[in-house]
């Protein structure tokens, strides 16, 4: 199970996470891994946090929840305090610093401390703080090139907005070059 | 053809387009509303109708009226939308009517909520509808699965002329995965299941010529003696469809204790399995894809070899009788119950296993 990752992606509604937990799949699917992206409905939906769980194996995989996952996308404060006491140990959690607490922060956690929306912002929009996020996670866990979930967004950003999809390219990147 | 990325409800749609479904007939409720979804945009292009009925009862007898003119139709819903379609799947299966039912079943009893259970697993595969009625019972694990189950299930509604249930729940039809869409070439289609409808069809007594007769299509035998025929009639058909049984086993062969669970719970049951292998536990997996007819024959035959069962299930205990039936006299099965409405992942069930796999 040597590819094998697994990520919660968590955030509020709104900040894209259901977007990058679909593009994340999709990249890894295209990549040759066998992918599975679920998002968690329940009681969170209204006012809490929204998120989803992401995971890859180049074996076919059987669940497609975790409870302890290996890494998570932390986009704001309540989703901090949900799901970093359930990180694996050894585990890696992308954390945005726009939006929590660094003294809420475990210090034995291995955490990558990013300032995703003021990033996403002075590129353009903070919009893409999502992208930022996912790149900082691809350079962390090295689970997949940035390259794959680059060429993915064409596939998962709809036509529509297929225009904005080279800024999201650059804000990827700066996540990437961040850790 | 490359894999796309979709979820379980959307692979149920197109696996209904592709295996020739030419009507679909329901009443939106979470989490499957997916499927009328996409059904809503691709049946009407296909040349199929799509129906937005006022109410479950109502989308369970539009799909009764086109099953009774040979038409392959279908109806989705969830666990409560299910239940109000009961009357309407006994009268199916009393009049020889083909139909799929898809219940994404949520958590029960009463409104329940949206998450992951299997509380239906009774209503399903026990009748559910009055009378001895009985609908085949399809439990897809993955996406790949919901799309693949499409087929059989239409193949098998027209094989015997009855209503086919394909039973999921939350987990299933959100989860999305890489899905191969392949249309097989020897699947029917909607031509091939319409021909083998030829025989008893409604189609209009004039059209089939001067020396046609009548067709009646009807659950209802007063006469004396004429419902006990009509009973043994379909008595034979239910033995029949054990033909149709079907499971996945992973690691049993060696195992000491063969854990049993169905559809979302049986994937994350198999990652369970899977990370005890790695430790040196002997478990293995049988995972019923069919629900009825029940995998008696397997658990028998690996009961007879000397393993013991443990049953995983989201629900309070259901089929755990069907196992302990299939392996009575000659062993025991235990019985792990994950409550309906939470979401699990393979390191809730490792610590039942251990302890079953201590007790044997």
């Amino acid at each position: 199970m040597s590819r094998y990752q697994d990520v919660i992606i968590a955030g509020f509604g709104g900040q894209g996470v259901m977007l990058i937990g679909n593009l994340l799949a999709q990249a890894g699917m295209e990549h040759g891994l066998d992918v599975t992206f679920i998002p968690v409905y329940g009681a969170e939906m209204r006012g809490g946090t929204a998120n989803c769980t992401v995971v890859m194996d180049e074996h076919a995989i059987g669940s497609p929840l975790v409870r302890r996952p290996l890494s998570t996308i932390i986009l704001n404060q309540p989703s901090l305090e949900k799901f970093q006491p359930r990180l694996a140990e050894g585990g890696v959690q992308i954390v945005n610093s726009s939006l929590v607490e660094k003294s809420a922060l475990e210090p034995q956690r291995r955490t990558v401390y990013i300032p995703v929306n003021d990033m996403a912002h002075r590129l353009g929009s903070v919009k893409m703080a999502n992208m930022v996020a996912l790149g900082a996670w691809l350079k962390a866990t090295g689970a997949l090139p940035p390259e794959a979930v680059r060429d993915a967004m064409h596939r998962v950003i709809s036509q529509h907005y297929a225009r904005l999809i080279p800024a999201n390219v650059k804000a990827l990147e700066a996540g990437y070059a961040f850790v | 053809m490359s894999d796309c990325l979709i979820k379980g409800n959307e692979a149920i749609a197109f696996g209904a387009l592709d295996a020739g479904c030419r009507c679909y007939f329901g009443y939106p409720i979470t989490p499957q509303n997916e499927i009328p979804e996409v059904l809503s945009a691709l049946l009407p292009e296909a040349g199929g109708s799509f129906v937005q009925a006022e109410s479950e009862v109502a989308s369970i007898n539009m799909v009764l009226g086109a099953g009774s003119c040979g038409i392959p139709a279908m109806t989705s819903s969830s666990s409560c939308g299910i239940s109000l379609m009961q009357e309407g799947l006994s009268y199916m299966s009393g009049s020889h009517i083909p139909g799929v039912i898809v219940n994404m079943s949520r958590g029960g009893p009463g409104l329940g909520d949206i998450g992951p259970s299997q509380g239906d697993y009774f209503q399903a595969v026990k009748g559910g509808g009055h009378g001895d009625h009985r609908s085949l019972v399809l439990a897809p694990a993955t996406a790949q699965e919901c799309y693949d189950m499409m087929f059989r299930a239409f193949e098998l509604a027209f094989k015997y002329r009855n209503p086919v249930m394909v039973l999921g729940d939350a987990i299933v039809g959100q989860i999305k995965e890489p899905v191969l869409r392949r249309p097989p070439a020897d699947a029917p289609g909607a031509a091939g299941l319409e021909e083998r409808a030829a025989d008893w069809r409604l189609e209009g007594y004039g059209r089939r010529g001067p020396d046609a007769t009548p067709r009646l299509l009807k659950s209802v035998y007063l006469a004396e003696g004429a419902l006990a025929a009509r009973n043994r009639l379909l008595q034979e058909k239910y033995e029949a469809m054990k033909a149709e049984t079907s499971v996945a086993c992973t690691d049993v062969d060696d195992a000491d204790l063969v854990v049993v669970a169905f559809g979302s719970i049986g994937r994350i049951a198999g990652s369970a399995v899977r990370l005890l292998r790695a430790e040196g536990c002997k478990v293995g997996l049988l995972r019923p894809v069919t629900l009825f007819p029940f995998p008696e024959a397997a658990l028998q035959q690996l009961a007879k070899q000397g393993k013991r069962f443990l049953v995983i299930e989201q629900n309070l205990g259901q089929m755990i009788e069907d196992v302990r039936l299939a392996v009575r006299g000659i062993a025991d099965a235990a019985w792990h119950g994950v409550m309906p409405g939470l979401f699990i992942g393979a390191d809730a069930l490792l610590d039942p296993i251990r302890d079953a796999l201590r007790e044997i």
